[in-house]
């Protein structure tokens, strides 16, 4: 008898094959799964840029608070500098609105405190501070996909 | 031979002449209704009947044990499914055109708003009566005696009507379709919830990826309205009807609906069950014709209850035909009167105040309010699979067919759900009085609400309870109905509470008369 097909080891020959060949129908239907995923992810996004131009400084007088309702954000004028905030709520993504305490959302009630730190509500995590930047023409940038820690201010040399 | 009225000429006069018989011949090979014998060719010789047996047993034509409920569920179905395509004549998915492409349907097209207002209504009634059918085959008992799988069939159909009337509110891209896929969309993102928490996001991003995975980018714009066009007339309705098809073929296969074990023919059944006066033939008059009922499963015409059946063909028929323009006309009459809500165009500036779902989903948003991974993912995830495994859980095969299973369940079902209503009430109660972690101590790490909030203790409560009860009672039937009231209450109640008394910024109103002027 040949000793290829006899059952020394455990896994015959045969046994062996079909594991491994239906152990490739199964990669490739993974693969082509795959696959499916990431056509529907798009390579293109046709939605504004996340970095934008606010214009200069000067626009933003000590003590005031411009809301760019557009852009979901809110610019924040106080003596030590400029900061901005993020106005897209943390929990389901509605615009906040400012309130006596700070922020409020309408959805679903979150409540934050002037400092965007979450104070009621749902409301998962605190609103983002994000960068404001210098471009080379002198005017500031925002950039709503990149924030900073909490409480950096951008001094303005008045 | 030769013989001129044996023409080939003549032949195709002859045919033309007996045209009219000949194509109605073909069509109905059987023949007029008129013996029992051809009754019962008329079903199964007929593709769209054949899925009925050709005898229905008396309990399935009793209005007071299925109430019909599955079948207006389908009808429901059809109407939308006619509705939606005249909307699709009109209507252009483009976010530059869509709201104004619905303006035309419901302003300017000839009977647009009549053909709108009853896709709108026939896609929520079919959710309200898709869970009523639901509640009725769970009371019954109907999942068990090998339809556990069908049960599971019908839980993958509630989810698709839910996801058919959820896309389909987005399509209009009015204020609610906009701000509804703005919520939807983040609730998608919701499992952030988890691993911000954990501290793993920057590596494994799954709500962020299936965010941008459902809306075709980062924020929602024309791609988003492409992909759920897509869903709402193509993937979920594609399934839809495939999942529909098995769900009926199976209720075949297990030989008709459900019924009591020990079924006794009342006095008014025994009427339709009289057998009439045998007129001649060779074959008695209790034959039954359909052999393909022989082929596999407790058919009635191998089953013991041979007796109590009667010919679908008239009986079954008229009453589905009964309920089919009862259903059609109470659509047409409610459209007539009630119009599909249009909002303002979509304007991604301005939030509405509240910003409400629908209300088959204001419950959801109740516990979105809490958190919005549990609320919009966790406990909605929870529910569907404790539904999904009720079916294998209580495998009692006593009592099939009997309302609540006799006197008992219907016992444990009224408590159930009257110590459910007084729970969840005070539950919510003491949460619009007084708040949650997040009110009382700022500085909470956001893992302990995910894993810590109302809704979560009422689910809790819901499980707990039902322990009690199977263990009171010995028997995980009466588990599975209290589980199942509790459900049907939670969503009762949590539905009311978010469509009636909750107003600008989630708060709470007793009614929208007091809701500040903004």
């Amino acid at each position: 008898m040949n000793s290829e097909t006899q059952n020394k080891e455990g896994v015959s020959r045969r046994d062996f094959l079909s594991t491994a060949s239906i152990g490739m129908v199964v990669l490739s239907a993974l693969s082509v799964f795959a696959g499916l995923f990431r056509m529907s992810k798009p390579n293109v996004r046709f939605e504004e840029a996340t970095k934008f131009k606010i214009g200069k400084a000067e626009n933003f007088p000590v003590g005031t608070v411009k809301k760019l309702d557009d852009k979901g954000v809110f610019i924040f004028s106080t003596d030590e500098g400029l900061h901005a905030i993020s106005s897209v709520c943390t929990h389901l993504g509605c615009i906040v609105a400012i309130s006596d305490t700070g922020f409020q959302c309408p959805c679903h009630g979150s409540k934050y405190d002037e400092n965007g730190k979450v104070i009621g509500g749902p409301a998962p995590r605190n609103l983002a501070w994000l960068e404001i930047s210098r471009s080379v023409d002198g005017s500031l940038m925002v950039d709503t996909s990149s924030a900073v820690p909490a409480g950096t201010k951008l001094k303005l040399i008045a | 031979m030769g013989d001129m009225s044996h023409s080939g000429i003549d032949r195709m006069k002859e045919n033309l002449k007996a045209l009219k018989k000949t194509v109605v011949g073909s069509f109905v090979r059987i023949g007029r209704p008129t013996s029992d014998r051809s009754r019962a060719a008329v079903m199964f010789n007929n593709f769209f009947l054949h899925v009925q047996g050709v005898k229905t047993h008396v309990n399935t034509l009793r209005p007071g044990y299925t109430l019909g409920l599955g079948l207006v569920s389908f009808f429901l179905l059809l109407i939308t499914v006619i509705s939606g395509v005249l909307l699709m004549i009109y209507y252009n998915p483009s976010i530059e055109n869509a709201y104004n492409s619905v303006k035309d349907i419901t302003y300017v097209v000839f009977a647009g708003k009549l053909a709108r207002n009853m896709h709108k209504w026939a896609g929520e009634g079919m959710i309200l009566f898709v869970l009523m059918h639901m509640a009725r085959v769970f009371y019954t008992g109907s999942y068990k005696n090998g339809r556990e799988f069908n049960w599971l069939i019908g839980i993958v159909l509630l989810i698709i009507t839910f996801g058919i009337n959820l896309s389909g509110y987005m399509l209009p891209w009015d204020q609610l379709s906009y701000w509804a896929l703005v919520i939807v969309a983040n609730i998608i993102q919701s499992p952030k919830e988890i691993t911000d928490s954990l501290g793993i996001t920057r590596y494994f991003d799954i709500g962020g990826f299936s965010k941008e995975l459902f809306l075709g980018g980062l924020t929602p714009g024309k791609e988003s309205l492409t992909r759920i066009y897509l869903f709402h007339i193509m993937l979920f309705p594609i399934f839809l009807f495939m999942f529909l098809g098995a769900h009926f073929w199976r209720i075949r296969k297990d030989g008709g609906l459900t019924k009591p074990e020990n079924f006794e023919p009342t006095t008014a059944d025994a009427e339709m069950l009289t057998l009439p006066k045998k007129r001649g033939g060779i074959f008695s008059t209790n034959k039954t014709y359909g052999l393909m009922e022989l082929a596999r499963g407790k058919t009635p015409a191998v089953d013991k209850d041979i007796e109590n059946t009667v010919l679908s063909w008239p009986n079954l028929l008229l009453a589905e035909a009964a309920v089919f323009f009862l259903c059609l006309a109470a659509v047409v009459v409610y459209s007539f009167y009630i119009n599909a809500p249009l909002k303002e165009l979509a304007n991604p500036l301005i939030p509405e105040n509240p910003a409400k779902a629908p209300w088959y989903f204001l419950g959801l948003q109740e516990l979105l309010s809490y958190s919005a991974f549990m609320g919009g993912v966790g406990l909605p995830g929870l529910a569907l699979l404790g539904l999904a495994l009720i079916p294998y859980l209580d495998r009692e095969q006593s009592h099939v067919g009997i309302w609540f299973s006799g006197r008992q369940g219907k016992a444990v079902a009224l408590r159930a759900a009257a110590v459910g209503a007084m729970v969840l009430i005070a539950l919510l109660v003491f949460v619009i009085n007084f708040g949650w972690f997040r009110n009382w101590w700022p500085n909470v790490p956001q893992l302990l609400i995910t894993l810590i909030n109302p809704g979560n203790l009422w689910v809790g409560f819901m499980i707990a309870w039902s322990f009690i009860v199977i263990r009171k009672t010995g028997s995980t039937r009466m588990g599975a109905i209290a589980l199942f009231s509790l459900f049907l209450v939670s969503y009762v109640i949590l539905t009311y509470v978010g469509t009636e008394l909750r107003g600008p910024n989630w708060g709470f109103f007793w009614s929208k008369s007091q809701w500040p002027v903004h």
